[in-house]
């Protein structure tokens, strides 16, 4: 009897309407560099989120007595040149660098994407969206970085404390500066969609141009979308910590991975791990994502899942 | 009932589509590609009417203008005694569940990342507010009219043969069970045996649920098989138009008797002995058309007058039309 029940469980489980997503989740665990990236990258965030908890020395706690150690068992990773503990403050740091990181291409993304289908999908749109796309290409970045964060660091701060305030300055800065790759690859591929057969099927169903865009166009622009998403996040990373050297970012006791990678350069030959940490942690972090990137393109390919 | 009974369900007068041909940095207009230019005729209910016509010719043109999914640069659309040309885009929307259209290239006009299911489903999302499983119940019964197993409702469309996706094109179009269902070149992209296959859905389907076909198609053969009346199109015109058995026996446009001898015969005997008219040359730019008639430089009964007059539309026996002044 019970047998009988399984047989007729699994042939109703061929018929039923088969869930995308749980499609996409078995052809995912498929991708070994995807699945590797995964347990890296959750390695990295558990790292930086119950770091803190076991190991609790104050990443600003200056000692002088003990400044440039190597490894010793209350300071693993060493010490810096004034004494601060190298390992509180590499997971203090990856806190911010990890959250500026998707924040800020996640609004690069969502930015370049709206631009992008606008000005591929209406004619009339193209043109000035793209010359508004050029225009922000090639404004010379850091003076229009310095222009905003002189004009706005002050009135956040006061409106949400010097850290929050500069930490959503900083997002949103990157944010508005990186998405133009991203709308130019996104209109190239909607140009091209869009003169698809099944494209004007759907014209001829009577689908809404809304439900077009979000039915028909945008999965299929999916791939170069998430390739951008997964650059982005390195890209983000990399230009806070460059702000943050020129000064324009957090301040100076405030540690990000950007920001212990320069500050570490100036000591290489005295404590190299200064250098090291950072630098691995940032490129861990986006070989990661860049896997998890590639393997949640193909699984996301109905053409390639089952493979 | 012969067709002089039926109602007409479609009505198309003088419609024209020009592409425009822009140049330089202003985009300036500097002619146009004339891809339809002024073709009139009606479609009975439950006829079918083939269209032919060489590569270029605008018979596909024709068939998205007529659907509205080209802007017509003029004349009037007239389904069903309203004008489409001239209805708001709501109207027109609301319109769309009874005029259907079957593409060429079965890859293509499946979104390669929607299952059958949803992509059969999605007229049916879009035009009527069926529960969840009423709908899936819809979806399948119309699987099962084309043919294919409705178990395959969650596959993607790569996981099928051509054949098999032209009948998803099918049953997509069938859905809303419309009145009128534009075939453009169903069948040019499959192989012969499954055209018939297809063929004869249509057909099986056109008894079944009464539809009206407009069936474009460079097939002369399969056009005779399928089509009551048959619309001859040569460079963005139509030179002629008669019921099927007329226009095959007695072809009366030098086009027509052109195309039809380009028909291989089965009898080798016969092909050896009969006579080909042979066309020379190419077709002429539809940017820069002929004056007068169409075909002049390549007609072979071609006189001054064809060359200068563009030929008036002339009914030379009942039903049986043509442009020519030569006839």
């Amino acid at each position: 009897m019970t047998e009988n029940n399984a047989v007729v469980n699994t042939i109703e489980s061929v018929t039923q309407h088969r869930s995308l997503w749980i499609d996409v989740w078995r052809q995912f665990r498929k991708h070994k560099g995807a699945m590797t990236g995964v347990i890296v990258f959750i390695f990295i965030t558990l790292f930086v989120s119950i770091g803190p908890l076991i190991h609790d020395i104050e990443p600003s706690a200056i000692n002088f007595r003990e400044r440039n150690l190597g490894p010793t068992l209350a300071h693993p990773l060493g010490t810096d040149n004034i004494g601060h503990d190298t390992l509180a403050q590499m997971l203090a740091g990856g806190q911010v660098s990890l959250a500026v990181g998707f924040l800020a291409m996640l609004i690069a993304l969502f930015l370049g994407t709206f631009v992008g289908v606008l000005a591929g999908f209406i004619k009339s749109l193209d043109g000035p969206l793209m010359r508004l796309t050029d225009l922000f290409l090639a404004l010379p970045i850091l003076p229009l970085l310095l222009v905003i964060i002189l004009l706005f660091r002050d009135t956040l701060r006061t409106l949400y404390g010097p850290e929050a305030g500069i930490f959503m300055l900083i997002v949103f800065v990157i944010g508005i500066t990186s998405w133009m790759h991203t709308a130019r690859i996104v209109r190239s591929d909607v140009l091209s969609i869009k003169e698809r057969e099944f494209v004007m099927a759907a014209h001829s169903i009577g689908t809404r141009k809304r439900r077009i865009i979000f039915r028909h166009i945008l999965p299929n622009i999916l791939s170069p979308i998430m390739v951008s998403a997964t650059l982005g996040i390195a890209n983000a990373i990399i230009t806070e910590s460059a702000l943050s050297f020129l000064g324009l970012g957090f301040p100076p006791d405030f540690p990000t991975w950007g920001r212990l990678l320069y500050d570490g350069a100036n000591f290489i030959q005295i404590t190299p791990s200064r250098v090291i940490w950072p630098g691995l942690f940032i490129s861990l972090t986006v070989l990661s994502v860049n896997y998890i990137g590639d393997g949640l393109r193909d699984a996301l390919d109905p053409r390639l899942r089952g493979r | 009932m012969t067709l002089k009974e039926r109602n007409v369900l479609l009505e198309v007068k003088e419609l024209v589509k020009h592409f425009p041909i822009t140049r330089g940095v202003f985009r300036r207009e500097v002619g146009s590609v004339k891809a339809v230019d002024g073709i009139s005729f009606d479609i009975h209910d439950r006829e079918t009417l083939g269209l032919v016509g060489e590569s270029g010719c605008g018979k596909s043109t024709a068939g998205r203008v007529i659907l509205q999914l080209l802007p017509a640069t003029s004349g009037n659309v007239i389904f069903k005694g309203r004008d489409l040309t001239s209805i708001t885009k709501e109207e027109l929307r609301k319109q769309r569940p009874q005029m259907q259209m079957i593409f060429q290239d079965p890859q293509d006009s499946l979104n390669p990342r929607m299952t059958v299911g949803s992509i059969v489903g999605e007229p049916l999302m879009e035009h009527q507010s069926l529960k969840t499983k009423e709908r899936h119940e819809r979806v399948e019964q119309l699987l099962n009219s084309v043919g294919l197993n409705p178990k395959f409702t969650n596959r993607y469309p790569h996981e099928f043969s051509g054949g098999q996706r032209q009948r998803i094109g099918i049953a997509r179009a069938l859905a809303l069970s419309p009145d009128l269902i534009i075939c453009d070149e169903p069948i040019a992209a499959l192989d012969v045996s499954i055209q018939a296959q297809v063929i004869n859905l249509l057909e099986d389907l056109q008894e079944e649920y009464g539809l009206t076909y407009l069936f474009i198609s460079h097939d002369l053969s399969m056009i005779r098989h399928i089509a009551d009346r048959v619309a001859v199109m040569y460079l963005g015109r139509i030179v002629e138009l008669a019921s099927s058995q007329s226009l095959y026996k007695t072809p009366l446009h030098p086009y027509t008797q052109a195309l039809l001898s380009a028909v291989p015969i089965h009898d080798p005997k016969q092909e050896r002995k009969r006579n080909r008219t042979i066309l020379e040359g190419d077709v002429p730019s539809p940017s820069n058309p002929p004056s007068g008639c169409h075909f002049s430089t390549r007609c072979p009964k071609a006189e001054a007058k064809c060359f200068k007059e563009p030929p008036g539309w002339r009914e030379v026996s009942k039903g049986h039309q043509v442009a020519c002044h030569i006839v």
